[in-house]
């Protein structure tokens, strides 16, 4: 279990004052321009060390990933922050941009410093009105103190930080839809490669970071990247948020050491499944694109993204949904094809045709009106939609269904022969 | 995409004229400003929030035709970024526009009831304006507040960890012009995992 020193979000709920002068409190801006002054050489490599891997859903390694922007290309460099949190199970960057903003924005400067950029855009979903309007009150505390703006810090560094509040778009979590709308555009997935790092927003050297990860980065440098990988297991370091919603006796956010097992974490952290762990029945363990697990592998999982990949499943944004026997599992997973059916932007057209089949075959699964074939026919849909896309969104779309099917197939079964049995009666 | 039951058709009003306010008029050259000259393009979304708060929750032909010539956009870009995103109302909407979350996280938590008790106090089908005109009320996607679910969002503002008494509570409060309190209506902290700090 992380122990409280180890927490590097230490107002994750708001008790204590969100305002620059509780963030000073809390060590926030403390030292911002030692570390700048060690060099983005330094911050990149103890980034890299500390294995840390994004935290927005697909695990890539961040050091490396910063690696990536060219050190002299001759066109401005931007970080923009995914601030578009609209994973269903995920609520942390939230928690985030309204109980500690300032830690955010620190990390905007160590990392947009670290990547040679002066200018940085907060992508925040357009519904976080409140979050967002948190954020821009930090955002104008750390230009009145000159922790950002001109020779940020007293670094020499010239840093501006922009909010953009979205409105209201799923695929603009994708990096490249993301960029796209912040370009005044629909948010439609570009091609790649090119890669943001070569040609992103304006065609300039962009790195996209989601909210979690750039938030721990100033931290990692202050403690160094041995602590942080000390804690958690190899490849898959440090602490993270886990949003726990569901049938849980207390849904919450929390912190934890990565690695925790899944078990420990509802029963420690969420008061334990509603009727106990007995009653459970599966749980979606990283927002609602990855395969759920059945309670016989919930009893022993362990939570990072290696453990859960090798059950078939995915860390994603650690978004663990819980749903105990009362659930209908097969509605819980039809609510999600809905979900993509909605937020499919319409561009390739596995994706979007895809999405609505989808749907409206999970539509007569739920009520058992399909015929026993159609649930081969669903999976060899399902498989000509993931990869066949631009983006992630087609086989986000299709893997909750997969993974219905790989633990669920009887009880889809059951329903299609009982519609029958009293179809015939 | 719209939500269901909300339109993705321009309506356009005859003789209907749309000027920016004088305050928003110095907030349009505010929000340009955080983006590269020649990079204006990028306000578009914000300047049609702008738009869409004057014009009292809704976007009409004439005040999307003002973005479009704020920014030296052709209409057809502006009016595709304003179809392309769900928070862009193209009808009028009631005043108080209540967005039920319908996705699994709030779902497992009894969303079901919060739609029937919205439905029932609005008394008007979903994504269609009540007849005193207080409320809209649509089913929307995962809204980002799945710990303290389920919620709705109404306006700007979150409210959160409902079940149908509470909700009816806040609609009944707002349909009789009464002020309601945002947030946990279970008295929770943000999203700790107990009521109150020392439970």
């Amino acid at each position: 279990m992380l122990r409280e020193e180890d927490k590097i979000f230490k107002n994750l709920y708001g008790f204590d004052d969100w305002s620059l002068k509780g963030a000073n409190e809390r060590g926030i801006w403390s030292n911002t321009k030692e570390i700048i002054e060690k060099g983005s050489e330094f911050i990149v490599g103890e980034i890299k060390n500390s294995q840390l891997r994004g935290r927005g859903g697909a695990g890539f390694p961040a050091g490396l990933k910063w690696s990536f922007m060219p050190k002299d290309s001759g066109k401005p460099h931007y970080l923009v922050v995914n601030a578009d949190e609209s994973e269903p199970g995920t609520c942390k960057d939230r928690e985030i941009m309204r109980n500690d903003p300032h830690l955010l924005l620190e990390g905007c400067l160590v990392a947009g410093f670290a990547m040679h950029a002066n200018t940085c855009y907060i992508y925040i979903r357009g519904e976080y009105y409140n979050e967002a309007s948190n954020l821009q009150k930090a955002i104008d505390e750390a230009y009145e103190n000159n922790l950002i703006g001109k020779n940020a810090c007293g670094t020499n560094w010239d840093y501006d930080i922009y909010l953009h509040r979205g409105a209201g778009a799923y695929i603009c979590g994708e990096e490249t839809a993301l960029l796209e709308s912040l370009e005044g555009k629909k948010g439609q997935p570009r091609l790649k490669p090119p890669f943001p790092a070569g040609a992103g927003l304006y065609g300039c050297p962009t790195t996209v970071n989601n909210v979690e990860t750039i938030a721990v980065a100033p931290t990692i440098i202050r403690r160094g990247a041995e602590w942080f990988s000390s804690l958690g297991r190899e490849n898959n370091t440090g602490s993270k948020i886990f949003s726990i919603s569901g049938h849980v006796n207390n849904p919450c956010n929390v912190e934890e050491e990565m690695g925790i097992g899944l078990k420990e974490l509802i029963e420690k952290h969420a008061g334990g499944v509603i009727g106990g762990w007995d009653n459970l029945l599966a749980v979606i363990p990283g927002g609602a694109s990855v395969p759920l697990l059945p309670k016989s592998i919930c009893d022993t999982v362990k939570m990072d993204f290696d453990s859960l990949k090798e059950v078939q499943s995915g860390l994603g944004t650690a978004a663990v949904i819980v749903m105990n026997k009362s659930t209908d599992i097969v509605d819980a997973i039809c609510r999600l094809s809905h979900f993509y059916k909605h937020e499919s932007c319409g561009q390739c057209t596995p994706c979007r045709e895809g999405t609505g089949w989808m749907f409206r075959m999970m539509e007569k699964m739920v009520k058992g009106s399909a015929q026993v074939d159609d649930i081969d026919k669903l999976l060899d849909v399902t498989k000509q939609i993931e990869g066949h896309t631009i983006c992630a969104l087609g086989d986000a779309a299709a893997w909750p269904i997969q993974g219905l099917m790989r633990h669920f197939r009887p009880e889809v079964e059951r329903r299609i022969k009982e519609y029958r049995l009293e179809e015939v009666a | 995409m719209k939500h269901p039951g909300m339109t993705n058709k321009v309506y356009n009003i005859p003789n209907d004229i749309f000027e920016w306010s004088e305050d928003n008029f110095k907030r349009v050259s505010k929000i340009i400003q955080k983006y590269p000259t020649s990079r204006q393009q990028s306000a578009v979304i914000p300047l049609l929030d702008l738009a869409q708060r004057q014009n009292s929750g809704w976007l009409s032909k004439t005040s999307i035709e003002k973005v479009a010539e704020t920014l030296s956009m052709s209409y057809i870009r502006v009016l595709e970024v304003a179809t392309f995103y769900s928070m862009f109302n193209l009808e009028p909407v009631g005043e108080n526009f209540v967005q039920i979350c319908r996705t699994t996280p709030c779902w497992l938590r009894g969303s079901d009831k919060l739609v029937k008790a919205a439905r029932e106090i609005s008394n008007a089908k979903l994504g269609e304006t009540s007849k005193d005109k207080k409320f809209t009320v649509v089913e929307v996607e995962c809204l980002g507040a799945c710990c303290n679910a389920p919620m709705v969002q109404i306006n700007d503002d979150y409210y959160e960890d409902l079940d149908e008494s509470t909700l009816k509570k806040i609609l009944t409060d707002l349909k009789n012009n009464k002020s309601i309190s945002k947030g946990s209506q279970i008295g929770r902290q943000a999203s700790y995992p107990e009521r109150g700090k020392d439970a």
